[in-house]
């Protein structure tokens, strides 16, 4: 639909203009841009590689074996990480999954009404109430989350699930994403002819507006997942019971317990890892059929 | 901006309707807290007597006290220092490789563009506080194997969470959080570039180093302002990492940064009134420089229109 990025199509070989480019069909490698960019991916894949081979080294093994030798303390890990508090750390796991997949999708459909609102309407107020949206992202998060502590607490709803998922459902980034999207996504003659057609704007938007902007809300939810399974902070304010903590606040506090106790340090790398894994994941899948590009608000048919 | 110009009565009142949920978390989970954060700030807890017994700890007006507390606040002063300092390590680290990587990326007959892409976009899917724990192990000498190359080849063991070092131990695990987010903005921004606009360059026969620097870095500046002014933002609210770090160290004390002292101050201390007063310092300073920042990247960009 819109043009806003386009690739940039290479010239075919051999019709390259002014081909003092040596021989058509053979591509030469441009050196120093490939070995910068791994360069940058060595640095990039150097702790996660570290983990990935730390997580198999028993307690010994980690402080007295070379750091990129693999040991023989994986399962031991495993087994160790399982029994740590009967398995709290699985629930820590199955908390953020929670916390980040519930709470993706609500604020998926709270910034796709919001964002197709201020991008297929012209209203009264339509730029205040964008930019008062936004002006929302300048906020820093803890001076949010201390008045969102206390005045929770008055409702009686510290320390519970509600704490950790009400506040992060609208995010200001993923209403600015969609209203994007839902800009360059869905033509206004086709939400004029679905009004001749005497269709209620409700049905308008579900029906027609809802599914052209699909791939720009993938986006908005995958933003939002990530922030959500990242976020340290707010469960750190709200949350005292570790029955509830996410992965994030999990591992602070093992690793807090750990510093002491270098044993305990076996346990802290084993369950980095495993958090690591989810996520990693989840975007070695979906670049398959997503692009990253659509992170930074670039639209393409 | 897609909009029809007659629409029947109905329409009205829809916009409202589909931006009704957005108001009322905005309204919940945004306003209200500022609002209340601002009340608590002018107000103070006064203790009579011994601060025994119901009605001894009263809640007053305390006008600006707080505020004069705050801005007089050594710890506080000291945090904004050694974020302003650490700022002025990782923004620009972060935005100059991220900048960096993507005109490679953009380069023609460049390699593994993919895989590199995906590599170094990784450290965005992992969290600040694993990111932290994982570069605070390779940072402990007795696990790291930097230095065990070090030890290897006989060269000084520098203690990387202290003093100095610390800013550069942190820097590091901000700059490799963040450079893959940012390179995909300012990438995203280059592959808009029409083809056209370099096929004179380079018949001219301009080098790409050339290409890259005259066309390709003026005309991707906006995406430069918008990763820059997040940036800012983003290092102003550090906590996780330097949180994270704290029980692997004791160079890292719990007012390391102003969010640290706020949040040490809230539920340390337990005086939500003080911590109210500096949050909203925080708070108006972090719009003071965003908006002074958007302003003048703006004028610029009209300047740069006008010539």
């Amino acid at each position: 639909m819109s043009t806003l990025a386009i690739r940039k199509t290479e010239p075919a070989a051999g019709t390259t203009p002014g081909t003092a480019q040596g021989p058509p069909l053979r591509r030469r490698i441009a050196l120093i841009p490939t070995v910068t960019l791994l360069l940058g991916a060595l640095y990039c894949l150097l702790p996660v590689a570290w983990v990935v081979i730390a997580s198999t080294k028993s307690g010994n093994e980690l402080f007295s074996t070379f750091t990129f030798l693999p040991g023989t303390g994986f399962a031991e890990n495993l087994s160790d990480l399982n029994a740590y508090r009967d398995g709290v750390y699985w629930q820590w796991m199955g908390n953020s999954a929670l916390y980040a997949i519930l709470g993706a999708l609500l604020s998926t459909v709270v910034s796709s009404f919001a964002g197709y609102a201020l991008a297929t309407y012209r209203f009264r107020g339509r730029e205040t109430m964008f930019n008062v949206l936004l002006a929302g992202v300048l906020m820093p998060p803890v001076i949010l989350a201390i008045p969102q502590y206390l005045l929770l607490a008055k409702a009686d709803l510290t320390d519970s699930y509600w704490s950790v998922l009400l506040p992060q459902i609208l995010s200001p980034y993923g209403v600015y994403l969609s209203r994007i999207y839902a800009a360059a996504a869905v033509p206004a003659d086709v939400v004029e002819a679905g009004r001749m057609d005497g269709a209620s704007e409700w049905r308008i938007f579900t029906r027609i507006a809802l599914p052209m902007m699909v791939p720009g809300l993938v986006t908005v939810f995958l933003f939002q997942f990530v922030a959500i399974w990242n976020n340290f902070l707010l469960p750190y304010i709200m949350l005292s019971d570790d029955e509830k903590f996410p992965i994030t606040l999990g591992l602070h506090t093992l690793l807090e317990q750990g510093a002491n106790t270098p044993a305990l340090y076996t346990l802290v790398i084993t369950g980095a890892f495993l958090a690591v894994i989810p996520l990693v994941a989840l975007f070695l899948v979906i670049q398959r059929f997503w692009s990253l590009d659509l992170l930074s608000g670039a639209v393409k048919s | 901006m897609t909009t029809a110009r007659r629409r029947p009565y109905g329409v009205k009142g829809a916009p409202y309707g589909f931006l009704l949920p957005a108001t009322i978390l905005f309204a919940l989970f945004f306003a209200l807290p500022i609002g209340y954060a601002v009340w608590l700030s002018f107000r103070k807890v006064k203790v009579s007597g011994l601060g025994l017994g119901s009605g001894a700890r009263r809640e007053v007006w305390a006008g600006l006290e707080n505020y004069t507390a705050a801005l007089t606040d050594s710890e506080l002063l000291g945090g904004a220092l050694r974020v302003l300092a650490y700022g002025c390590i990782v923004v620009p680290v972060m935005l100059g490789l991220a900048l960096l990587f993507a005109l490679m990326l953009d380069s023609e007959k460049v390699r593994f563009a993919p895989f590199t892409r995906l590599a170094i976009f990784l450290p965005y899917a992992i969290p600040g506080v694993v990111a932290a724990l994982l570069w605070g192990f390779l940072y402990l000498p007795d696990v790291s194997p930097f230095y065990f190359v070090l030890d290897k080849l006989g060269l000084p063991q520098p203690d990387l969470l202290d003093g100095g070092p610390l800013y550069l131990a942190l820097s590091n695990i901000a700059v490799w959080g963040g450079t893959g987010f940012n390179m995909i903005v300012i990438y995203t921004s280059l592959r808009s570039i029409p083809a056209e606009v370099y096929e004179a360059a380079k018949l001219d026969g301009a080098t790409p180093l050339q290409i890259a620097l005259r066309i390709k870095i003026p005309m991707v500046a906006p995406s430069l302002v918008l990763t820059f002014f997040f940036s800012i933002i983003a290092t102003l609210q550090v906590f996780s990492e330097p949180t994270t770090l704290k029980p692997l160290t004791n160079s890292v004390p719990t007012t390391w940064s102003p969010l640290m002292k706020v949040y040490q101050d809230a539920f340390g201390k337990g005086d939500i009134h003080a911590a109210a007063a500096q949050a909203t310092i925080i708070a108006l300073a972090t719009l003071l420089l965003s908006f002074g920042f958007l302003r003048a990247a703006n004028r610029r960009q009209k300047q740069e229109a006008a010539r």
